[in-house]
């Protein structure tokens, strides 16, 4: 009880900790950060925008890993985890491909160009969106694991795959600012900005995962406690006639 | 035994199964007909468009059939529990794999082979001077297919709806190979047919990355 408590008092704390690196992330991205010279405000976007998309790879980077562990030992957390970043990578993608229409309109004049980062951070999303319908239409949860990380370790194959062709095939987004090369680059202020909500949007990730990790092990033993209690029922429809007939 | 023989042998077994049911292959091969035809009504192409349209309808016929000719590859093992029986054979899990795969490239071949001269005559797309470069094309775009597809229809066949789910499972992964392959197929097609190098790289990393990992996880895909 003690270490529940203990528990839940430092799930409470964390939550706080990463409410308020939000929320200042949120004030530092539109006051601190200067203003961009040829898009204004609607630039400040940014600052969720590019983060958001690295954080759904770096969830989907443990999905690939947690599934490969899961091949190798067996043990069903590997697949919670697995689940909790495939969920929440779409979460967060989900995020990428909603802000970015919403700048695109006023930066490109129109919601949608089939360039070559928003076409892969499409075709991403739909990726793993049929690894969460995969999971979904497998009730056996051994089986669910193994063919889930199978399907998972082929779709992480995909993505630089993805990425070099859809590149080749054109490209209107502009180059990466951030970890891009010499000639790119972002104002100092600007860079302090970005990383600091990256780490905010961080924050939130790892707070995710850990709450649909622990509902995935709750589901995990509520499935063992109900084969259980099926068994015992079972038992004791078996043995109730030689009752009777004593 | 050594994989390669007992791939071999899967490889027979399974052509002659399909010889004897015939039913993979001539669903497959209609289905593709009906998509260039049905093609045709949507757009409507005049010359000049039917060119420059043609390599991405070819591919996409080409890869919505392999969608539903590769489903029953496995799915079709379970109707008897013959999946069972096969995984008991003392050979490697990758050559019965591999086995499936051959044979479901020899499939999709053949269904090239017919498909590809009543593309060019619907489309007024001539071929014949290409045909080389075209067919290595097509073999590496193929052999992608397959892998993947071959692969994915063991997974799907243990989920539940498993003909609506492959080709869920299986499109957004081939989206590299379609813009490669339909790419050098464009080149080829094009007033000065050429064969890009960049594309043929990106077919050629796809078939040996999948390649790769199929044989790496085939023991835990046929475990069961």
């Amino acid at each position: 009880m003690q270490n529940d408590w203990n528990g839940s008092m430092k799930q409470s704390l964390s939550a706080i900790l990463v409410g308020a690196l939000m929320a200042f992330a949120g004030y530092a991205a539109l006051f601190i950060a200067p203003d961009e010279k040829t898009m204004h405000a609607i630039q400040r976007i940014f600052y969720f925008h590019a983060p958001a998309g690295m954080v759904a790879l770096i969830a989907f980077t443990v999905v690939f890993i947690a599934n490969i562990a899961y091949l190798i030992n067996r043990q069903p957390r590997w697949d919670w985890l697995a689940v909790s970043g495939a969920e929440v990578g779409v979460a967060f993608n989900s995020v990428v491909l909603i802000t970015g229409p919403i700048w695109a309109k006023p930066a490109w004049g129109i919601w949608w160009a089939w360039d070559a980062r928003l076409t892969s951070t499409l075709v991403l999303w739909l990726l793993y969106i049929s690894l969460l319908l995969l999971r979904t239409l497998m009730p056996d949860p051994n089986r669910r694991a193994v063919f889930s990380a199978i399907y998972g370790i082929f779709l992480f194959l995909d993505v630089p795959l993805v990425y070099f062709s859809i590149r080749i095939w054109r490209t209107q987004h502009p180059q990466p600012v951030i970890l891009g090369g010499q000639n790119s680059g972002l104002d100092p202020t600007m860079r302090k900005v970005f990383w600091l909500c990256w780490l905010a949007l961080m924050g939130i990730m790892i707070i995710l995962m850990r709450q649909r990790y622990k509902l995935e092990r709750a589901r995990h033993e509520l499935e063992e406690l109900q084969l259980k209690a099926e068994e015992i029922s079972a038992d004791a429809r078996d043995s109730a006639p030689r009752a009777i007939r004593a | 035994m050594n994989a390669g023989r007992a791939a071999a042998i899967i490889l027979t077994k399974e052509v002659r199964a399909e010889f004897r049911a015939r039913e993979l292959l001539n669903t497959t091969l209609v289905f593709a007909f009906v998509v260039i035809v049905m093609f045709s009504f949507a757009f409507d192409p005049t010359a000049s468009e039917s060119r420059r349209f043609g390599p991405g309808l070819l591919w996409i016929a080409l890869l919505f059939a392999g969608s539903l000719m590769l489903q029953p590859s496995f799915a079709r093992e379970h109707a008897n529990d013959t999946l069972d029986a096969l995984c008991l054979a003392p050979v490697s899990p990758f050559s019965i794999l591999l086995g499936k795969i051959a044979a479901n490239f020899v499939f999709l071949t053949v269904c090239e082979v017919v498909l590809l001269p009543v593309f060019a005559v619907l489309y007024n797309v001539s071929l014949l001077p290409v045909l080389g470069r075209l067919v290595f094309v097509l073999m590496l775009g193929t052999f992608g297919l397959t892998i993947t597809g071959t692969v994915f229809s063991a997974v799907a066949a243990q989920a539940r709806m498993r003909e609506l789910l492959l080709p869920l499972l299986l499109l957004p992964v081939l989206v590299p190979l379609l813009l490669a392959a339909v790419e050098a197929t464009a080149g080829l097609l094009a007033d000065t047919p050429e064969l890009q190098r960049t594309w043929l790289e990106i077919l050629v990393g796809f078939d040996v990355i999948f390649f790769t990992a199929s044989w790496l996880l085939s023991d835990f895909l046929l475990e069961e």
